[in-house]
């Protein structure tokens, strides 16, 4: 039976990677919030999770407008970085963990979740950056990965309370699993940001530290949000929430706040960290 | 055409990406998702036209994509995330697709996105 240990929430946005090739930590830009990850590094090192499921949405690598799967998951035993089309060095592969994606899909297609199964899955900055920022810094990534990538990208976008519903049937599968890993559940992206349209560099701190706080030990009052009421109060890419209701879903139900940082701006976006453990 | 997004109160400086705007910009999208593959782009740059046409993108389009226009993509179907890729040919990220936007210098832009940390 493999064993949740918490969950993550962080940002994925392109231009993190940028920072860490160039070196850019110590930039008094960067500073602020890449001063938040030695807590999350710390608290890792601690608990040191054997599998970590990363909760992303593609952003056009691997998936097209042709097939656009609005939930799906990787049952692959290595997933490939690649050129998003501006020119940056692919990242190394990231190991999969196969017999516990399939055992996560049994699981999740039995409870109605009716997941796209992929064997082979290129993996963007969505998942790339996130695990740059939580184990870049070891010689080796000293965890195994399953991806699940959730549609943001075109309408109908599946409401929160059903990715938050996605994340109860995820954490059930999990912990019901014959693997004996401890896993680490990783929600990435948001907080609060608009990249298109006249309203492009939207961002609600109010409604960002709102949910912050409430995915803690309320998540429930953020799932009976609409997906265009956190389009109305987070930008468009603000939509990205469902990706931490998803992780927040496969805790237990009371959690721990072990860590938080919540920084303005990265890029266009509101970066929100968060590492909330399990309760024993 | 109808969809539940259009019925609901629309947000200003907002384009929805529903089923409308994906038929529509489908030849678009596609030719900016292949931006991806390095080969593709400098297709592209070799000879624009003809790359253009090898997608069968419509007068909208195209005219969108010689303007370097975001708005106008958007609003000939385009979608974001891969307009970034068209966007990423020229060296141009995001907060240069945002000024172009909003009608702002690109260090404007920037800087309100910092006063957004003050609110």
């Amino acid at each position: 039976m493999a064993q949740i240990v918490g969950g993550i929430t962080t940002s994925h946005i392109p231009a993190i990677g940028g920072a860490i090739s160039n070196g850019l930590q110590e930039e008094p830009y960067w500073k602020p919030f890449f001063d938040g990850y030695p807590p999350v590094h710390e608290w890792l090192d601690k608990i040191q999770p054997d599998v970590a499921v990363i909760i992303y949405n593609d952003h056009g690598l691997n998936f097209f407008l042709d097939k656009m799967p609005t939930f799906a998951i990787g049952a692959a035993a290595e997933y490939h970085n690649a050129d998003e089309g501006w020119g940056l060095k692919p990242l190394s592969p990231f190991p999969g963990d196969p017999d516990l994606s399939w055992e996560i899909i049994e699981s999740l297609v039995a409870d109605e979740f009716d997941m796209t199964t992929c064997q082979e899955m290129k993996v963007d900055h969505g998942f790339a950056v996130p695990m740059s920022l939580l184990w870049g810094h070891k010689d080796k990534i000293p965890v195994r990965t399953v991806p699940i990538v959730i549609n943001t990208v075109q309408y109908p976008l599946p409401t929160p309370a059903r990715c938050y519903k996605l994340g109860k049937a995820l954490g059930k599968a999990i912990e019901a699993s014959s693997s004996d890993a401890k896993v680490v559940i990783v929600g990435t992206g948001g907080l609060s940001h608009q990249l298109d349209g006249e309203r492009a560099g939207f961002i609600n701190k109010k409604f960002d530290l709102m949910c912050m706080d409430k995915i803690v030990n309320d998540p429930e009052v953020l799932t009976r949000y609409s997906i265009h009421d956190i389009v109305r109060n987070a930008g468009a890419q603000g939509a990205e929430l469902v990706l931490w209701l998803a992780m927040r879903g496969a805790l237990s139900e009371k959690v721990s706040k072990v860590h938080s940082n919540y920084h303005i701006p990265i890029s266009n976006t509101a970066s929100g960290l968060l590492v909330l453990e399990n309760a024993a | 055409m109808s969809s539940a997004a259009k019925k609901i109160e629309a947000i200003p400086g907002t384009t929805i990406f529903d089923g409308a705007q994906s038929q529509k910009g489908y030849q678009l999208n596609k030719m900016c998702y292949s931006f991806n593959d390095a080969e593709c782009r400098e297709e592209f740059l070799a000879d624009e036209d003809a790359y253009c046409e090898k997608f069968a993108l419509t007068a909208e389009q195209r005219d969108a994509i010689k303007a370097r226009n975001v708005l106008q993509l958007i609003e000939a179907g385009g979608n974001i995330y891969y307009l970034a890729k068209f966007a990423g040919i020229f060296g141009l990220g995001v907060q240069d697709v945002g000024a172009q936007q909003t009608g702002m210098s690109v260090e404007d832009f920037k800087a309100m996105l910092v006063a957004a940390g003050d609110d």
